[in-house]
């Protein structure tokens, strides 16, 4: 509504449900635990929804501004704001984080304080980082949510846990302390230039680094990132941690932690270095496409319905990477889209799972069959949320896919390729699994009396199906609020920087990088929004 | 009074005088009185809070006193509250330690305070006599601090082998001196820093920088002078390794940034070289090893040789940031080390010595809130937000980058996330591995009650608003770059 907020709606959607884990630390009843946890993480979602109405989506400004001085000596500032992009994230957050907790409350039934206090202040971590515009405060946030995360896996996990929550962790933190010394690097060099300390990441956007420190800047945030998103070949604690995570964590995991990765190429690499981001290029496609295709490939080989489902995840993340490296507005649009759509269908998709895990206590495929017969809702909620992930038309996946595949399809027709083959086998592996766990006869007689969803059950799919079923309609609300966040971001890596020949004085290099810069101006032209109308 | 001590040398060393007079009041106490445990740890507390109100108003000085020999001035004001905060937090933790082990308790406050008056004369010493003298006062403290559990055989090799090794360090060091002085001919950091100024440099010096390095660097235990430090980090009384661990480590990086950054700023490229590689193998090392350790206090010992690693990228790099952030980290170094150990000091009851890593099996059953503690303790020791020692690492990890030691600071990230796979044994021992916890039940008296509370207030504060730290070891660090820039004038 207003640029610098009156009142510090922010904070206070980052502080409901830090301050819900504080409660919680003075009750020791079960029920009544679980009863203020809800509590709190439902009206964590409520104040955040003033967001959606409030936001100015035709204003480019940051909104909700929030100002502080935090170290001065350092000048890192308690500096938090929001555009489109961060507050889709924010409402995803909120909503994953209501959603998560309620479906914990008869899954976890041990240490319950400590799953609910780790749950709450994951949520915390997560808001904060998507929220923050000061990049130290942003780091802070950033690494904070390892922690809970890490105890989520590890205490509740299943069989492997331990070491999947230390891999979790350890592969996360090698590549966040690298980006560390990048943006130490960023920080040090906007010193050198303008004289000022300072972390602000406003300010960052609109450094122009030389190219070469451009490049290694680029390589240690891409580390960070790359290995949160997760691409190939950094995503190998992915299906490790999914597998073992309870439900609620591969739920926040699936739905919003990834997202921490494409949000930090969006707001950071992008924007901070888009010189390099071009350069790049190349490479991170390959990347993506092969995430895209080995996901695909190694999801149709799992024999656990989890695993399968996580590893979805890779080849779906390589598709919204695939549209953000396309620098095209509509690719990145699409990619923004598919990033909520992913955190709907995949999310749902993982308590799913942990529906009928909570009743058979098995992950294994073949231990299922028939389901469709004993449990019809759960098997219509399957269908909408498969259909969902593989992206048929009047659902959400739809869209985001369509945009992406649009925004790829001009800058190179060989990449639209490979992603649109990623489509078509991610319709192959989830509809396989949809076969053999729903179809057929009920031949495993422990199956044969599984009660189907009950009232609570249903209260975590509904807001899940709702979303699915209005971004296929009328995608716009959204698409609106993204407008001026992509326009931002395109401004830094389309025309702002000089052809980059002109950076080398040696014509070598300039004739071994892609002859990309063409293709995306001619792309510049294309209305943001042409395909989803 | 000696010939040109001035009535104004005697009040700026007051601090160490009234520390000196407390110790030998606790030493005739403890014979008139030997049964008043409580009334003598009262003394020893009050005698370290006298003190460190009257060193906190030095701060912002910047004389120079009792002839040339000691320096008044932020830098040792800084280094002398965390020395006497490292004591008070010590003698805190101490007592009901040393009821158990059945110590007697006189000599051994008598002692932590001789060892703080020396690491207070380090931190001061502007000269290689008073500077050696002050190590010596410390070291010969701790020889016999270290082999305090006289019945108890690990405590007494520890003590041996700290006697041996220390004693030869000395010996190498003080020849290194000798080395100095006889290329100079003075003593005084400023006169050798003037002395050397503008001169090639030959290979006496080197042998010299080579010589002061290899001493320092045994006292700091960085690899591969660390031999000492698990054997006598396991066999000392634990509270004396926390002192061990902090105060005589922060004293001896006092004493060797004023002999390398002041005295011999000539020859910064030679042991900037020769730091960069002693950090780079102790952090690599130190961490490695610890990676094994299934004893907490060897484990303990093995990651302070990796934050020496850490803590020598300020010597490095010898900028004014760098030895801001060397400073800021030792700032938030004291806290989370002092209260890890103290987790560990608590854990020694009677049945149990209790410093084993599977020890602490069920801490968080059984009392959650030190549980807590040492999980914040061991987070903060990795690096994590929003630890203070988040923030002591990214700005050391900042000045690396900032002086454009680039690779240092990728081989320091990466062993700070390599490090993070034992600290988190820790947390997986107290939180995540539901065995029955052993021993006696944990009793946490009110004298550890405050050593944990201040420990922990402290890792959680610097870690969320450190401005008040930045703030200081920036002008403290000023301070010693400032008397290397006026050494120009007033050298002799």
């Amino acid at each position: 509504m207003s640029n610098t907020a009156n009142f510090p709606l922010l904070s206070l959607i980052m502080f409901t449900p830090l301050v819900g884990a504080g409660v919680l630390l003075f009750v020791s009843k079960p029920n009544a635990i679980r009863w203020i946890a809800n509590g709190f993480a439902m009206l964590g979602f409520l104040v955040s929804l003033p967001l959606w109405f409030w936001l100015d989506t035709t204003s480019p400004d940051w909104q909700f501004v929030e100002r502080h001085e935090w170290i001065p000596s350092i000048g890192a500032e308690y500096f938090i704001g929001v555009d489109g992009f961060s507050v889709l994230l924010i409402l995803l957050a909120t909503l994953m984080g209501a959603i998560a907790v309620l479906s914990s409350w008869t899954a976890i039934t041990e240490r319950l304080k400590e799953y609910y206090i780790f749950l709450l202040v994951l949520q915390a971590g997560m808001i904060g980082a998507f929220v923050s515009l000061d990049f130290l405060l942003f780091f802070v946030f950033w690494e904070v949510m390892l922690v809970p995360m890490y105890f989520l896996i590890g205490i509740w996990g299943s069989a492997n846990r331990l070491y999947s929550a230390i891999k979790f962790f350890l592969f996360t933190l090698v590549g966040s302390v690298i980006m560390l010394l990048g943006i130490l690097a960023v920080y040090f060099y906007n010193h050198e230039v303008t004289g000022v300390y300072t972390f602000d990441i406003t300010r960052f956007h609109e450094l122009n680094m030389p190219i070469e420190l451009q490049t290694w800047v680029f390589l240690a945030f891409f580390l960070g990132f790359a290995v949160k998103v997760p691409m190939f070949p950094f995503h190998t604690w992915l299906p490790d941690a999914h597998t073992d995570a309870p439900t609620a964590g591969s739920v926040i995991l699936a739905a919003v932690l990834l997202k921490m990765g494409t949000y930090g190429f969006i707001r950071f690499s992008l924007p901070i270095l888009p010189e390099a981001t071009r350069n790049a290029v190349p490479w991170v496609v390959a990347l993506c496409i092969i995430g895209i295709i080995y996901g695909a490939l190694v999801a149709m080989a799992q024999t656990d319905w989890k695993r399968l489902v996580a590893y979805s995840s890779v080849s779906h993340m390589g598709l919204v990477m695939l549209g953000l490296f396309a620098l095209t507005p509509v690719g990145i649009t699409g990619s923004i889209l598919q990033q909520i759509n992913h955190g709907i269908a995949t999310g749902g998709l993982f308590l799913l799972v942990g529906v009928v895990y909570e009743r058979r206590h098995t992950r294994e495929i073949s231990e299922y069959g028939g389901l469709a017969k004993v449990m019809p809702a759960y098997a219509a909620v399957f269908l909408v949320l498969t259909m969902s992930s593989i992206g048929l038309p009047t659902l959400n996946g739809f869209i985001g896919e369509v945009l992406i595949l649009q925004g790829i399809f001009v800058v190179n027709k060989v990449w639209a390729g490979f992603a649109a083959t990623g489509i078509v086998l991610s319709a192959a592996y989830m509809l396989w699994l949809y076969q053999r766990t729903m179809w057929g006869t009920v031949d495993n007689p422990k199956n044969e009396h599984l009660p189907d969803l009950n009232l609570r059950e249903w209260a975590t799919f509904a807001p899940l199906l709702i979303l699915a079923v209005w971004i296929g309609l009328y995608p716009k609300p959204f698409l609106d609020r993204l407008e001026t966040s992509v326009d931002r971001v395109m401004a830094r890596v389309s025309s702002v920087y000089p052809p980059r020949n002109v950076l080398h004085d040696d014509g070598q290099d300039a004739a071994e990088l892609p002859a990309l810069d063409g293709d995306v101006s001619d792309v510049i032209e294309i209305p943001v929004r042409g395909g989803a109308r | 009074m000696p010939a040109g001590f001035s009535a104004a040398d005697f009040l700026y060393i007051l601090p160490e005088l009234v520390l000196i007079g407390g110790a030998m009041l606790l030493l005739s106490l403890s014979v008139l009185v030997p049964r008043r445990d409580g009334l003598l740890l009262w003394t020893a507390l009050a005698t370290v809070a006298v003190t460190l109100v009257l060193v906190v108003r030095f701060f912002g000085l910047d004389v120079t006193a009792a002839r040339g020999l000691l320096a008044i001035d932020s830098f040792a004001a800084f280094f002398k509250v965390i020395v006497l905060l490292s004591a008070a937090l010590t003698l805190l933790m101490s007592a009901p330690y040393l009821r158990v082990e059945g110590i007697r308790v006189g000599e051994y406050y008598f002692l932590i305070l001789c060892a703080t008056v020396g690491m207070m004369f380090m931190a001061s010493g502007v000269e290689l006599i008073t500077l050696f003298i002050g190590l010596e006062t410390m070291a010969v403290s701790f020889y016999v601090l270290v082999g305090f559990l006289k019945p108890n055989p690990r405590s007494n090799e520890a003590a041996v082998k700290y006697f041996l090794l220390g004693g030869f360090s000395l010996g190498i060091l003080l020849y290194g001196m000798s080395l100095i002085y006889g290329v100079t001919g003075t003593t005084s950091l400023a006169g050798i820093a003037a002395a050397l100024r503008g001169q090639d440099t030959s290979l006496v010096l080197v042998l010299a920088v080579i010589l002061v390095g290899a001493g320092m660097g045994f006292k700091i235990a960085a690899v591969p002078f660390h031999m000492w430090a698990p054997d006598v980090y396991e066999g000392a009384p634990t509270p004396v390794t926390a002192f061990l661990s902090v105060g005589s480590k922060a004293a001896s990086f006092a004493m060797l940034l004023r002999i390398f950054v002041v005295g011999l700023p000539a020859l910064a490229q030679e042991w900037s070289l020769l730091f960069y590689v002693l950090a780079v193998i102790s952090m690599t090392v130190g961490n490695i090893a610890a990676l094994t350790q299934s004893n907490l206090k060897r484990m303990l010992a093995y990651s302070s040789i990796a934050h020496v690693g850490y803590l020598l990228i300020g010597v490095v790099v010898r900028t004014e940031r760098g030895v801001a952030a060397m400073l800021l980290y030792l700032g938030v170094y004291l806290f989370m080390q002092l209260g890890a150990f103290a987790i560990v000091t608590a854990q020694r009851r009677s049945d149990i010595i209790g410093d084993e890593l599977k020890d602490l099996s069920g801490l968080s059953k059984r009392n959650p809130l030190a549980a807590f503690a040492m999980g914040f303790f061991m987070l903060s020791l990795g690096g994590i937000p929003p630890t203070a020692g988040f923030m002591g690492k990214m700005w050391l990890f900042g000045a690396a980058i900032d002086a454009g030691f680039i690779w240092l600071a990728v081989i320091a990230v990466a062993n700070s996330a390599l490090s993070i796979y034992y600290y988190i044994r820790v947390v997986v021992f107290m939180w995540i591995n539901q065995e029955e916890p052993v021993g006696s039940p944990i009793v946490i008296g009110p004298a550890m009650k405050v050593a944990l509370g201040v420990a922990l207030l402290g890792t959680v504060v610097l870690g969320i608003y450190p401005q008040f730290l930045f703030e200081q070891a920036e002008v403290a660090a000023r301070t010693l770059q400032g008397i290397t820039a006026a050494t120009v004038v007033g050298g002799q």
